[in-house]
């Protein structure tokens, strides 16, 4: 009845919304009124995707506390930096997307490489969501597999499709609010089950090792934690390229800050994303770790798993929430669940559609049409999206190895746009063709370290800086590298090329743009302040589980 | 978000309301007819005292941003 009640309510918004989704502004955009709160919990529940709640307790299960890398050192500058750095240029040029920022910075080529990147990742992406969904729903419903990949899809496509971005962005700040709801259980209860965390330590080093407790300590050498990594990956892999890389490019996250109603709320939004994204670990990372203490059955890899009939470690959550919660309680954890995956396929959905209606569909195939036909487009999208994606989760179904290979894809497309958007805000000297090549440079370098790995296990000496490292540490190095490819072959083939003048650059770059003042707001209003204390709260928090 | 329509608070409050009903109910429905496999800490009811939880707080914002009252009432909201 929960769930039931759930599906009715995220319709019925839609439905609500779809008188005001009629121009373009509207239905891509939002109408750019939202305010900071809004436009910062959309954020970061744009984020929370099967990916997120399933993949990374299962992570956790298997590597322990270091999962936890990724929702801090992982995430916290990176969103801090968009909100205080990259914001105003994004803002104050007025781009409807990243792709769009390129276009006005490099040029029409550097758009249309980024654009069509994007939406190839972003449909794969959506697809696999909805697969991770389809199997929650299978393992803990009981669901059949094919039913539940329709009747979530149809859902979303119709939501979005009638409220356009609006219609996502309040139907993620619901799932946001029910995936806390319905997930806080967990740590609460297994907590007292344990008898708090000193508890839960020795538990977890008894069980498994008492490395899986620690964030850092261990990270001195890539034979000392579970993840084989070393703290250059994570500071500089996974804290700078990577993380930057998506919380400062990927139009799937920023596209929602776009839509605040002025810069101070747009700089405001992801530092209020930032202090929520610090306490996702508690729903998170928590429940892996309580799995490893109090499950009496021990997880195993997904392909173990089917072989012996047992449970695989991407199951960690569902086994926890069926612990501990009755009927009730059940119904609004599965709910957590399925709003989790659900913003996550409305945000590559929404993104998807106006990536496609316009950085491809305007710029390249038909740029002369009205606001009234680009609105039908973003529509029709919007359905073609979800249905593009359902045949990328068949696929992914078919071919479970695609699972293993979306880090990877990752890497390649988010490491170098980051290098190029990077530049083409802070440096004036970066040219059309420094961006073009440079972008183009480091996604095939990415893809050439990948292809070579694959060839050649050995290799994995020369990308990862060791034989040990496993797939995690391979993806950060992978990024780095293909990062500072881009940033070189960018720099050099701007000093070869001749400099964009001053006027073309205005609003766009570091030194050019007159970026208004925050006098007149009391201090508790100002974006700056609000930073100062998540950075201080993160730096606590990492010295807390060192 | 305020001014124009319903505030996504008062949708988020209309959730939290139902949500709570169902799993209060549920709670109460589990301590008369205890279940043959109860969950691990059955004994501290957690459906009943989250429920009640979710309950209260989506009363609070459906009230307070119910669809009608203006902007000076829902001064302070987000």
């Amino acid at each position: 009845m929960i769930v039931a009640f759930y599906f009715a309510l995220v319709l019925a918004i839609g439905w609500y919304l779809k008188g005001r989704a009629n121009t373009g502004e509207d239905f891509f955009m939002a109408g750019r009124e939202m305010t900071a709160w809004i436009a910062g919990l959309s954020f970061l529940s744009a984020n929370l995707g099967a990916l997120e709640l399933m993949g990374w307790a299962a992570a956790t299960y298997q590597y322990g506390i270091l999962a936890t890398h990724w929702y801090w050192i992982g995430a916290i500058p990176a969103m801090l930096f968009l909100a205080l750095v990259m914001m105003p240029f994004y803002y104050i040029s007025k781009a409807h997307s990243v792709p769009a920022y390129l276009k006005l910075r490099f040029g029409e080529p550097t758009r249309a490489l980024s654009a069509i990147s994007f939406a190839f990742m972003t449909v794969l992406m959506s697809g696999i969501n909805m697969y991770s969904m389809a199997l929650v729903m299978k393992v803990v419903l009981g669901w059949d597999i094919h039913f539940s990949i329709w009747a979530s899809s149809l859902t979303v496509a119709l939501y979005v499709a009638l409220g356009g971005l609006r219609s996502a962005i309040f139907n993620e700040v619901l799932q946001f609010v029910l995936i806390w709801a319905g997930a806080l259980l967990i740590p609460i209860l297994g907590l007292i089950e344990t008898g708090g965390w000193e508890n839960l330590k020795l538990q977890i080093a008894h069980n498994a090792s008492p490395e899986y407790t620690h964030l850092w300590s261990t990270l001195g050498s890539f034979n000392n934690n579970p993840m084989g990594i070393h703290w250059t990956g994570i500071v500089f892999g996974l804290g700078f390229v990577i993380s930057f890389g998506y919380w400062t490019t990927d139009f799937l996250v920023v596209q929602r800050v776009l839509t605040a109603r002025d810069l101070r709320s747009a700089k405001l939004a992801p530092v209020i994303g930032a202090a929520f994204k610090m306490m996702v670990p508690i729903i998170v990372i928590l429940p892996g770790l309580l799995g490893l203490a109090v499950l009496p059955v021990k997880l195993t890899a997904e392909t173990s798993a089917v072989a012996s009939g047992g449970h695989s470690y991407n199951e960690v959550l569902p086994l926890m929430l069926a612990r501990y919660c009755g009927p009730g309680l059940l119904g609004l954890g599965v709910t957590a669940l399925i709003a989790g995956f659900m913003s996550g396929m409305a945000g590559n959905v929404s993104a998807f559609t106006t990536v496609w209606t316009y950085d491809i569909y305007r710029a390249l195939i038909n740029g002369k049409a009205g606001d009234h036909h680009y609105v039908n487009m973003g529509r029709w999208c919007t359905i073609l999206g979800v249905l593009i994606s359902v045949g990328t989760a068949y696929l992914v179904m078919s071919f479970a190895s695609i699972m293993d290979y979306v880090q990877a894809l990752f890497s390649f497309f988010m490491a170098p746009l980051f290098g190029t958007v990077v530049l083409g805000m802070l440096w004036k000297r970066a040219t059309g063709p420094g961006g073009f090549w440079g972008l183009l440079a480091g996604t095939l370098s990415s893809i050439g370290m990948w292809a070579w790995v694959k060839v050649d296990p050995a290799a994995l000496r020369y990308v990862a800086l060791s034989p040990n490292a496993r797939d995690m540490a391979e993806n950060m190095y992978r990024a780095l590298w293909s990062w500072i490819v881009c940033v070189l072959v960018t720099v050099v083939v701007s000093i070869m090329t001749e400099p964009i003048s001053d006027g073309e650059l205005h609003g766009l770059v570091y030194g050019m743009t007159a970026i208004p003042l925050e006098d007149e707001v009391p201090l508790h209003h100002r974006p700056w302040f609000w930073a100062a204390v998540v950075g201080v709260v993160f730096v606590v928090l990492n010295l807390l589980v060192w | 978000m305020h001014d124009r329509g319903i505030s996504i608070w008062f949708f988020i409050g209309l959730s939290l309301l139902v949500n709570g009903i169902l799993i209060t109910g549920a709670g109460i429905w589990e301590i008369f007819r205890p279940p043959a496999n109860p969950v691990v800490l059955y004994r501290l009811h957690a459906s009943l005292w989250w429920g009640i939880l979710l309950f209260g707080f989506g009363l609070r914002s459906s009230i307070r941003f119910a669809p009608g009252r203006n902007a000076e009432e829902r001064k302070g909201a987000l």
